[in-house]
């Protein structure tokens, strides 16, 4: 009996960025995309538990959350939301010259990026400040005038924990697409070898859909009263 | 790669929905709805989750698998939050037997 001998595959084109496990940049790609996801759905679990604590005391406590949530500062936390999700239209336009192998292009837009993301921590860094001042900040020094001091002090560590956890997650997304950048900027990236760019964007725009959640949820509670 | 690109006038239509959607629930919120204040609050928040998720975050021509990953993470997220709340929301139904 004869084994029949396989025909030698002609080896596959080993372009720039392609490890060698993958059979190609688009298998490369897909897996690298499907891995992310893995990841973000863990991160949504991650805030999830924050999100079902805070669901259980507003609910326990309705009038002292929304008596607390007018101390939130509404023009700052706009204007925030509007730089936030301005930086993930920044962000979708640079993933988009990375598809074109516009190198310049994904420089500008992923510092453009970095901008508006380091001026959404500024503005959160001077509510902080405001707070602070207030006496807003949980603690010892906790001050609330009215019957529910107390209640509006777990508020306020819920505001701390979800916006300052939210921070942490801009900072490290800063750091992704400075890295990138400067990648990009060496030409590491083509427009068929892109996916670092494509990644980082992924994760800055989960950060941005959380904020997404959390203004309404830490801003906006019963505002007409 | 055969990446699907997006035109880039679709970016900026989905950026000025989101605006226009973030000027809504700052209005929508200080109009008194009774309890569907947070419902409110709510579906818009989601439906930006959605655009965001859709074409900044190009679910919308990616694999379907891509799509099942994140239906098994709000199924898990509406699990934890749901669950927990029927404990929380039900406690007070039941009076506690005399002498606890």
């Amino acid at each position: 009996m004869t084994i029949p001998v396989r025909r030698e595959q002609p080896l596959p084109d080993r372009s720039a960025g392609l490890a060698h496990h993958f059979d190609d940049l688009e298998q490369q790609h897909a897996a690298g995309s499907l891995g992310m996801w893995l990841f973000l759905v863990t991160e949504i679990l991650f805030f999830g538990g924050l999100f079902a604590a805070y669901a259980i005391y507003r609910w326990q406590y309705p009038a002292a959350f929304a008596v607390a949530s007018h101390e939130a500062d509404l023009v700052m936390g706009t204007i925030n939301t509007i730089v936030l999700i301005g930086s993930s239209l920044t962000m979708a336009l640079a993933v988009h010259y990375a598809q074109l192998g516009n190198r310049k292009a994904v420089v500008a837009f992923l510092i453009l990026t970095m901008v508006l993301g380091v001026a959404f921590l500024g503005i959160k860094g001077a509510e902080y400040h405001h707070k602070y001042l207030d006496n807003h900040f949980p603690g010892p020094d906790f001050v609330f005038p009215g019957p529910y001091a107390q209640q509006a002090e777990l508020f306020f560590i819920f505001y701390f924990i979800m916006t300052g956890l939210h921070a942490l997650h801009m900072v490290i997304g800063i750091g992704l697409l400075s890295t990138v950048a400067v990648l990009a900027w060496r030409g590491c990236y083509s427009s068929e070898h892109f996916a670092p760019v494509e990644l980082a964007g992924l994760y800055w725009h989960f950060v941005d859909v959380v904020w997404i959640f959390l203004f309404p949820l830490l801003y906006l509670i019963d505002r007409h009263k | 790669m055969s990446e699907h690109i997006v035109q880039k006038k679709t970016y900026f239509a989905i950026f000025l929905t989101l605006m226009v959607l973030t000027v809504t629930t700052v209005w929508v919120a200080t109009i008194d709805l009774g309890p569907f204040n947070i419902v409110a609050a709510l579906v818009i928040a989601a439906c930006k989750a959605t655009l965001v998720l859709l074409i900044f975050m190009h679910v919308r021509y990616s694999p379907r698998i891509i799509a099942l990953c994140i239906f098994a993470g709000i199924l898990w997220l509406a699990l934890l939050i749901g669950l927990t709340l029927t404990d929380y929301l039900s406690r007070s139904w039941i009076a506690s037997p005399p002498g606890l």
